[in-house]
């Protein structure tokens, strides 16, 4: 017999068998496909008692809004979330990742997670695949050492700072950011001050939109605010709904029952009878 | 042109009260002449378990051959079906194993999970998962289909009113689109039954 791969559950990693035959259709002059990216507002704050994170929610494909409600902080460990720009599947699956490297790394240390842990594992993956993992990312947690904000480039460099935005409505929100800023906010004010960052990148740039989504983490507690804020509701929603004039013309249709459960109930057994 | 204009698809999916619709249209093509006007782009996974492929139609074929392959896997280890949700992860994690050489299409999935509750989603080319309470489309005729089921979509229809809206939307929008239509197959799954349907659409 030929030697034919088998398709068993693989070891992890990337597997590149299909570029070959991908770049001979570009070749070909076939134009490669676009990826859903998330054009994205995400901002972080240290306020006096912990960390605050924010992000709009919309997803889009080229120009079109593909999910209006999407969500962009992600989960890493109980007192860790990281928000994400770029290209949405590499943010949803580093982050995936370094979640799971921390909880692996939690049983074994039997400690909670540090912040620089998952900066170090996420600039460590990011930095390996130079750039092409195309994830920019604000992670913001506290642990025993404190509160912490750091932003990670898609190349796999990181800051740590005070006050962070990443994503196409960055310059928007820094902006209030910049304005507005002083250290020691109580946490209202934190809150409101993020909830007016991403505002203004949900209104200023095209890239971002819907709701505002808020993250605050404290020591020894967290509180995901999800749309937190919808400043975009659907206007003008008919209560009548949507009536057709014509029904749509079936050709064929088939029906397949599915099988009832069955209910199997013990009788005890009695002798046959002879 | 874009790769995946070389086949031309459309596949949409809509949540019901306690049922979901999938419906995809029937054409075949290769760039602009048409090869096959019964073309299955639909599969079901499970009773309660469909997913629909659009984009380039020998990707749609492997992946499609690859994921029942690992579902019966599955089902062989575990005993069961696979719920939506694990399959939706699946999915995901195997087309963003290719993330440098990806599968080039895009699956929508449809199912009944626990309590019967409906779930659907889609993705893109890497598996970036789109979770949606109300309708996910997919193919060349999706900016067409987000239109008309933003219009069209009522949430929490029964089974009959969810196949005249998903028919409604999918016919519309693939007759503004050159590389999709020729008929439509709908299927409408309720927790006791499938009802597939093939529509009646403009042959053009």
């Amino acid at each position: 017999m030929s030697q034919s791969t088998v398709d068993v559950p693989p070891k992890g990693g990337f597997s590149f068998d299909l570029c070959k035959r991908n770049d001979m259709l570009i070749q070909k002059g076939l134009k490669a496909p676009s990826f859903l990216k998330t054009g994205t507002t995400i901002v972080g704050l240290i306020f006096k008692d912990g960390v605050i994170l924010g992000a709009d929610t919309r997803a889009t494909e080229g120009p079109i809004v593909a999910d209006k409600n999407c969500e962009k902080i992600h989960y890493m460990a109980p007192n860790i979330y990281c928000c994400g720009a770029g290209t949405a599947a590499d943010t949803e699956a580093v982050t995936d990742m370094v979640s799971s490297q921390l909880r692996l790394h939690r049983y074994q240390t039997g400690r909670d997670s540090r912040v620089i842990t998952a900066l170090t594992l996420l600039k460590k993956h990011l930095f390996s695949y130079q750039g092409h993992v195309s994830a920019a990312l604000v992670l913001g947690g506290v642990d025993i050492t404190g509160p912490h904000l750091h932003t990670i480039y898609p190349h796999g460099s990181t800051d740590t700072l005070p006050f962070a935005t990443m994503g196409s409505g960055s310059l928007a929100a820094m902006s209030v950011f910049e304005a507005k800023y002083k250290e020691g906010l109580t946490r209202d004010e934190g809150i409101k001050l993020v909830a007016e960052a991403i505002c203004s990148g949900i209104f200023n740039d095209l890239g971002s939109g819907s709701n505002v989504d808020i993250c605050v983490i404290t020591k020894g507690n967290k509180e995901y605010l999800r749309n937190y804020m919808e400043p975009n509701p659907r206007t003008y929603v008919s209560s009548k709904g949507y009536s057709f004039t014509k029904k749509t013309e079936v050709l064929r249709t088939k029906i397949t029952p599915l099988m009832e459960r069955v209910e199997i109930t013990e009788v005890t057994g009695e002798a046959m009878e002879e | 042109m874009s790769i995946f204009e070389y086949n031309g698809s459309a596949v949409v999916a809509m949540v019901g009260k306690n049922c979901f619709a999938i419906a995809s249209d029937r054409r075949l093509g290769v760039q602009l002449q048409t090869i096959a006007t019964d073309f299955q782009r639909i599969s079901k996974i499970h009773d309660h378990l469909f997913i629909g492929l659009s984009g380039v139609a020998t990707d749609v074929q492997t992946l499609y051959q690859r994921l029942v392959f690992r579902h019966k896997l599955y089902q062989l280890r575990e005993e069961r079906d696979m719920k939506p949700e694990t399959f939706a992860c699946l999915v995901s994690a195997i087309l963003y194993e290719k993330r440098f050489g990806p599968y080039l299409c895009q699956p929508v999935i449809a199912g009944l999970g626990e309590d019967d509750k409906p779930f659907i989603c889609t993705m893109d080319s890497i598996g970036a998962k789109e979770l949606a309470k109300d309708f996910v489309v997919s193919g060349t005729a999706s900016e067409s289909l987000y239109g008309a089921c933003e219009a069209m979509y009522k949430p929490d229809l029964e089974a009959d009113e969810l196949f005249e809206t998903i028919s409604q939307a999918l016919l519309s929008s693939v007759d503004r689109d050159c590389l999709s239509g020729w008929g439509g197959h709908v299927y409408v799954v309720t927790p006791n039954e499938i009802k597939e349907r093939i529509l009646k659409g403009r042959m053009d």
